[in-house]
């Protein structure tokens, strides 16, 4: 007879896929980035084509969880997890939302001249994907600090989004023609801002997971 | 018309599979029971899957316990009881002439509420059936049995070295999980469960849940609880039962999350019983 309950195994399952969502949000994020970065117009259509697999996860975890909650009535930490799960499933799915948005952005991009060389938005990239894979390091293994960490971040994403909008304003003011491409680096900026948002939501859930301490919008 | 009976209009009949691609253990047909002139089951058809838990569930006199002891014709022993329909295991109707019930009680099992050993030692009160039953051959056979047995229960690290021991001596947890190892020993097809866990505490009703989970591979499992959260965890269909009818049965799941009777939902959601 196995000494782990069935029940801590669906648990395990759950956060399995939970990860292998995230995984995918992560992969597609970096790939709609650098579609726009190296201007590769075949890996901005298979970004723009593949989000079907994290669809079926979003559905997939959520059922799970249904499930979960309406047969074993958890309770503690194990019923924070599952809620937990419940938030982080859909900010994953829109992280994957996201990637998608920047990929049209980079194709309309991709059909003007550059406005500039990109500096900022590969540097917005990494911090938004370093916030999602240590918010979901922080969930695995249940790091309440790591998790902080991710929440200090933010302030730095916001500050280049900023650097971003004001830079471009700049070419914008010399030059019309630039307006359009300008408006998608922009849009992109914005998007990479959102993902950083919910990689902090899943941080504060991960917060909420493990110690029950509710940090949303500074209700400490 | 009521809401009952709209509910039982609308029921389709059970489909010739229970479940996609599981073979029926059981199937019962228009089942009607009584206590002397009081009907306490009223037609009831049912398949209960292989290999998979079924869990009946229903407010205390709702017939749901009745209906599991018409499954080993457990019934018979009470005077002025009267079946009609029909309940075939594996194709071979129960009711139907010349079947030996003594046979059929050792492919179906039960355990009951209380556990009931013998009083008599652990190895006794395993070996009792597994003897009467001519099921071994000299006494390492014997011996092999009980040992088996006692694992598949997962009480076997737990009493292995006091076999010869009183069975009376054990907790009211182990005492049930021996009542569990009793019942496999005669190598049934099929084990019905009468509330197991009611008389238990949490710790020693988890282990009895788990084991019910570990079971399902090689058993047929049937169980009564009054429990819904744990019909809720054991059980991977759930038939629910009132006024000695059956309401809605379906995969475990379905019926907590989105029944299709609003009976079961007033139910499930604690609104009546």
């Amino acid at each position: 007879m196995a000494t782990v309950p069935h029940f801590q195994e669906e648990l395990d399952h759950l956060k399995a896929r939970l990860l292998e969502m995230g995984g995918l949000a992560e992969d597609r994020v970096r790939s709609a980035i650098r579609a726009l970065v190296d201007r590769d117009l075949s890996l901005v259509e298979q970004v723009l084509g593949g989000d079907t697999p994290i669809n079926q996860l979003h559905i997939e975890i959520d059922s799970r969880c249904v499930k979960l909650l309406a047969l074993h009535q958890p309770m503690a930490v194990d019923l924070r997890s599952i809620l937990s799960a419940v938030k982080i499933n859909t900010d994953l799915e829109r992280v994957g939302d996201l990637a998608i948005n920047i990929a049209e952005a980079a194709l309309r991009y991709l059909g003007h001249a550059p406005v500039k060389e990109l500096i900022d938005i590969p540097r917005m990239a990494d911090i938004a994907h370093g916030m999602l894979r240590d918010a979901l390091d922080a969930f695995v293994k249940r790091d309440v600090a790591l998790a902080q960490e991710v929440l200090d971040a933010d302030d730095a994403l916001d500050a280049l989004k900023t650097q971003v909008f004001r830079e471009l304003l700049t070419y914008m003011l010399q030059d019309p023609h630039t307006i359009e491409p300008s408006l998608d680096l922009i849009l992109v900026s914005r998007h990479l801002e959102r993902i950083g948002d919910h990689a902090t939501n899943i941080a504060e859930d991960v917060i909420f997971m493990v110690s029950a301490r509710d940090v949303r919008h500074h209700a400490h | 018309m009521s809401t009952l009976a709209t509910a039982l209009q609308a029921r389709p009949e059970p489909p010739a599979v229970a479940e996609a691609g599981r073979p029926c253990k059981i199937a019962v047909r228009d089942l009607h029971f009584h206590y002397g002139p009081k009907r306490a089951l009223e037609n009831i058809s049912l398949d209960i899957p292989a290999n998979l838990v079924t869990a009946f569930i229903g407010p205390s006199g709702c017939g749901k316990s009745t209906f599991l002891r018409t499954l080993n014709r457990m019934n018979d022993i009470i005077a002025g009881t009267r079946v009609e329909g029909s309940v075939k295991i594996d194709g071979q109707d129960i009711y139907g002439g010349g079947l030996d019930v003594v046979a059929l009680r050792r492919r179906v099992g039960m355990v009951f509420q209380k556990s009931n050993p013998f009083p008599k030692s652990i190895f006794e009160n395993v070996a009792y059936g597994v003897r009467l039953n001519g099921l071994a051959k000299g006494r390492s056979e014997l011996q092999g049995r009980v040992e088996e047995s006692l694992r598949q229960a997962a009480i076997w690290d737990e009493v292995k070295d006091r076999l010869h021991e009183s069975a009376l001596a054990l907790s009211g947890g182990q005492q049930q999980r021996l009542c569990i190892a009793r019942a496999l020993a005669v190598k049934p097809d099929v084990l019905l469960m009468d509330e197991p866990a009611s008389a238990l505490d949490p710790i020693a009703t988890q282990r009895i849940e788990e084991l019910i989970y570990q079971l399902k591979s090689t058993y047929t499992i049937v169980i009564v609880t009054h429990n819904m959260q744990q019909a809720a965890r054991v059980s991977d269909r759930t038939a629910f039962f009132w006024l000695g009818r059956l309401v809605e049965v379906g995969p475990t799941d379905r019926i907590f999350t989105n029944p299709s009777e609003k009976l079961t939902e007033d139910y499930v959601t604690g609104r009546f019983g």
